[in-house]
């Protein structure tokens, strides 16, 4: 009794400490999205449907927002590249063999700033993928938006990229339609999976 | 053959490939996330035109967004048509875009710089009401 008593107390305590802090939680949350400018914020698993209303979202808050047409469409066209890769990358990794989560979440945002926006992303991935996908982001930054240009114009003409348009299509017309450089991390989880931050901006 | 026609919806364009005038329409969004599903049958409708088609043929492009996996199918549909003009009929795209997008009129040069039909760049005005 003398052990019971105090364990059940506590137990009950941490019980409760833990309820309160679910609660206080919420509002931390949101709290952070708003001193973030968080206009948008989606965790889960992508379905086409999901990105038709994520878009139909995206595109209604813009008109809100946004009186220059060429930002209004630029954010579209980011954030749609971004959900499409989130998506994309989840079959790919679906379909692998290893212990991948058979479903993995990705996250996106899209933060309203004083000069624009920003459409932050992220996913888990295959660690034996982000040696590649370094490089492939790594040239992409170290070109001006003429050469941006070029290398969008012969990696679509030469055909080699995969049947969803991967090969990086996506990332050099997302770093074109932000005409920022593209800022990106990895963080590794385990020795199979790293998690992969992308942040780009779009200037107003 | 007859002609095809799709309407558009929230993610693919509308579609209209006249066979009897040569006139061919793609208009609206291109964003699905599988485009080759989408594009499969109008490729193989131009490939069943090439066969015999108009002495002219016209194109029309009026995208609002296209995201990268449309992008590679657009270029097989304007190949296609390259290869009607190759075998000496007359081709043209004409490239539709809005006032403020020069985004999308650099999408449409990128394309002219890639295939080898002559393109025309249409800025949208209002007054057509379109």
């Amino acid at each position: 009794m003398i052990i019971r008593a105090p364990f059940s107390l506590l137990h009950l305590c941490s019980k409760e400490y833990f309820r309160l802090g679910m609660i206080d939680r919420i509002h931390d949350l949101y709290d952070e999205l708003e001193r973030q400018r968080i206009m948008l914020s989606f965790k889960g698993s992508l379905t086409t449907e999901l990105i038709t209303a994520l878009l139909g979202m995206v595109e209604h808050k813009m008109e809100l927002i946004e009186p220059d047409g060429r930002s209004r469409k630029r954010v579209f066209n980011v954030v749609m590249e971004c959900l499409q890769n989130l998506y994309h990358h989840k079959t790919v990794i679906g379909q692998g063999e290893g212990s991948m989560d058979p479903d993995p979440h990705g996250v996106v945002m899209i933060a309203h700033l004083d000069n624009g926006y920003s459409v932050l992303s992220g996913n888990l991935m295959a660690g034996g993928d982000v040696e590649r996908l370094k490089q492939h982001l790594d040239r992409i930054n170290a070109l001006n938006s003429e050469e941006l240009r070029d290398l969008y114009k012969t990696t679509l003409a030469d055909g080699r990229y995969g049947t969803r348009g991967g090969g990086g299509l996506g990332m050099i017309d997302i770093a074109r339609k932000s005409g920022a450089k593209l800022e990106y991390g990895f963080v590794p989880i385990d020795k199979d999976s790293a998690f992969f931050s992308l942040n780009v901006n779009v200037t107003s | 053959m007859g002609p095809l026609r799709l309407e558009g919806t929230p993610k693919t364009p509308h579609i209209d490939l006249d066979p009897n005038t040569g006139m061919l329409e793609i208009k609206g969004r291109s964003i699905p996330e599988n485009s080759i599903d989408f594009y499969k049958p109008l490729i193989d409708w131009i490939d069943g035109y090439s066969r015999s088609p108009q002495s002219k043929t016209a194109l029309h492009v009026q995208l609002e967004y296209f995201n990268t996996s449309s992008s590679k199918c657009i270029l097989d549909v304007f190949k296609k048509l390259e290869a009607i003009r190759a075998a000496g009929n007359e081709v043209t795209i004409l490239w539709h875009y809005e006032e403020d997008d020069e985004d999308m009129l650099e999408a449409g040069e990128d394309y002219a710089g890639i295939i080898n039909v002559p393109f025309k760049m249409i800025l949208i005005e209002e007054v057509n009401g379109q």
